[in-house]
């Protein structure tokens, strides 16, 4: 859900449903990283609850398309995590059993 | 001096432009652990931090795809060690997070007791069930929600029953002896009114759950103790696991624990050579410190091993404190993982990344 003004759409806090931390403190790292946003942070309003709101102010732009440019950046970094993780566990695995090898013979 | 040969401090010529100046970049780059407390904690993510001095502090994809580096140390069936460089706390601690409480499981929900005389009361021999990981891959299942009927797609039976006769010793329990119903329950809702008559059970199976899983599902660990039982004492009941996250309940947590440490990096900020080198290289319990010969009979210390630091502290202590400084290096993570679960330590890793991967296609998506 987006609370903001229908004027200026610079500026607005996104409320998120079922995400904590884990979500939001990534994608403030993601924001903070783009020169359009002028300021961002998040907040739990209650421990109890699940929801946690995101500001976002920018230079100009829209709040919305930034913080959907942060959210396909980190899943972009994802990707690569993995890609790279599967790569060094293969390359792992395949020097594991070569050295195994070495010690039957 | 006349009025227009004013310079700004920042174009003085011992400002370095382009560049941070060392103790801003280490202060940038490094947590430094002082013997009472670390200092410069938060880490700095603002992009134009150092915008006045032409530095750019910004992290964009492109920049981490050419730097990011994983490389693993140790991996075992239950248990991967691995460096992750070259990625923000944020980030690595999502990670971290996902893996704790929203990587999902298998994990015995509901228990249905019909006899139970041992000396551990119902609800607790339902919990100590609940704790015992399965062997069962939860890529396999669906989540049950709270309309659906537990079917062979979201439910997997165990059967318990055993008995310890009069007269013989005391029997041990163990987790090896729930058995797995591929077939569904075979506890019926009503009793049959005649022997035979086909009643309701509290599954409704299309078929044999082999199909879903292909192999035969059980405990991971068979030798896990669930009760004891004296003689003339049983236990008979069914136990449905289902699939869930760590967040409802730490019993669906896959790992044992996951965590993170950041890279220790120890220098020495004078050359410390003689005695107190000596001194120095006892003080740390996991000898990090080590004495290089100069020849000519000088020996100074040297930082042989500064990954195996664990910050005690204790070389801080007296009078080497102002010769040595601890820190840690802020991108370069130390990642353990110990699976306490079906699936190994890497496959719950690339799943726990895919989870904050949906989280943020959802969120874009209800975003549009
Ligand atoms: S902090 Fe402890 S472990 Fe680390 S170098 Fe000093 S004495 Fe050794």
């Amino acid at each position: 859900m987006e609370h903001g003004s229908l004027t200026d759409e610079s500026s607005s806090t996104f409320s998120l449903i079922d995400e904590d931390h884990t979500l939001a403190n990534s994608v403030r790292f993601v924001l903070n990283q783009d020169p359009r946003v002028s300021f961002c942070g998040y907040s739990i309003p209650h421990p109890s609850d699940n929801n946690v709101n995101i500001r976002v102010q920018t230079t100009g732009d829209s709040a919305k398309d930034v913080l959907k440019d942060a959210l396909n950046d980190l899943a972009g970094r994802c990707k690569h995590v993995q890609v790279t993780f599967d790569k060094s566990v293969t390359g792992f695995k395949a020097t594991q059993s070569t050295n195994e090898m070495k010690v039957d013979e | 001096m006349s009025k227009g040969s004013f310079t700004s401090a920042l174009n003085m010529p011992d400002v370095p432009m382009g560049k941070l100046p060392d103790h801003l970049e280490v202060q940038r780059t490094r947590v430094v652990c002082k013997a009472d407390a670390p200092i410069h904690t938060e880490g700095i993510q603002f992009s134009g931090a150092y915008a006045a001095v032409g530095v750019d502090n910004s992290n964009p994809l492109d920049k981490f795809k050419r730097d990011f580096k994983i490389d693993v140390i140790r991996l075992t069936k239950d248990e991967m060690e691995f460096d992750m460089i070259g990625i923000d706390a944020a980030i690595a601690n999502a990670f971290r997070r996902i893996l704790i409480s929203e990587v999902p499981t298998m994990t015995i929900d509901k228990v249905f007791m019909v006899d139970n005389t041992s000396p551990i009361v119902d609800e607790v021999l339902a919990h100590r069930l609940g704790l015992i990981p399965l062997d069962a891959d939860p890529r396999l299942f669906e989540y049950m929600s709270e309309h659906d009927v537990p079917n062979e797609r979201n439910t997997i039976v165990y059967r318990l029953n055993v008995s310890c006769e009069k007269g013989s010793p005391r029997l041990t329990v163990k987790s090896d002896q729930l058995e797995w119903l591929p077939d569904g329950s075979k506890l019926h809702e009503v009793a049959p009114s005649y022997p035979g008559e086909q009643q309701k059970t509290y599954t409704s199976f299309s078929g044999s759950q082999l199909e879903v899983s292909r192999r035969a599902l059980g405990v991971k660990h068979k030798d896990i103790t669930i009760a004891r039982l004296g003689p003339g004492q049983t236990i008979e009941l069914e136990a449905h696991a289902v699939k869930g996250i760590g967040k409802v309940h730490a019993k669906w947590s896959p790992v044992a624990t996951a965590w993170y440490r950041m890279l220790p990096e120890v220098i020495l900020l004078k050359e410390i050579k003689g005695e107190e080198a000596k001194k120095l290289v006892k003080k740390c319990p996991v000898k990090v410190f080590d004495i290089e010969d100069l020849g000519n009979g000088e020996e100074r210390a040297v930082v042989k091993s500064p990954r195996a630091c664990t910050l005690c502290r204790e070389c801080l202590r007296g009078e080497s404190e102002e010769q040595i400084e601890l820190r840690r290096v802020r991108d370069h993570f130390i990642f353990t993982i110990e699976s306490a679960s079906a699936l190994p330590p890497e496959v719950l890793f690339k799943e726990a990344v895919e989870v904050l991967h949906e989280k943020c296609d959802r969120v874009i998506s209800e975003l549009s």
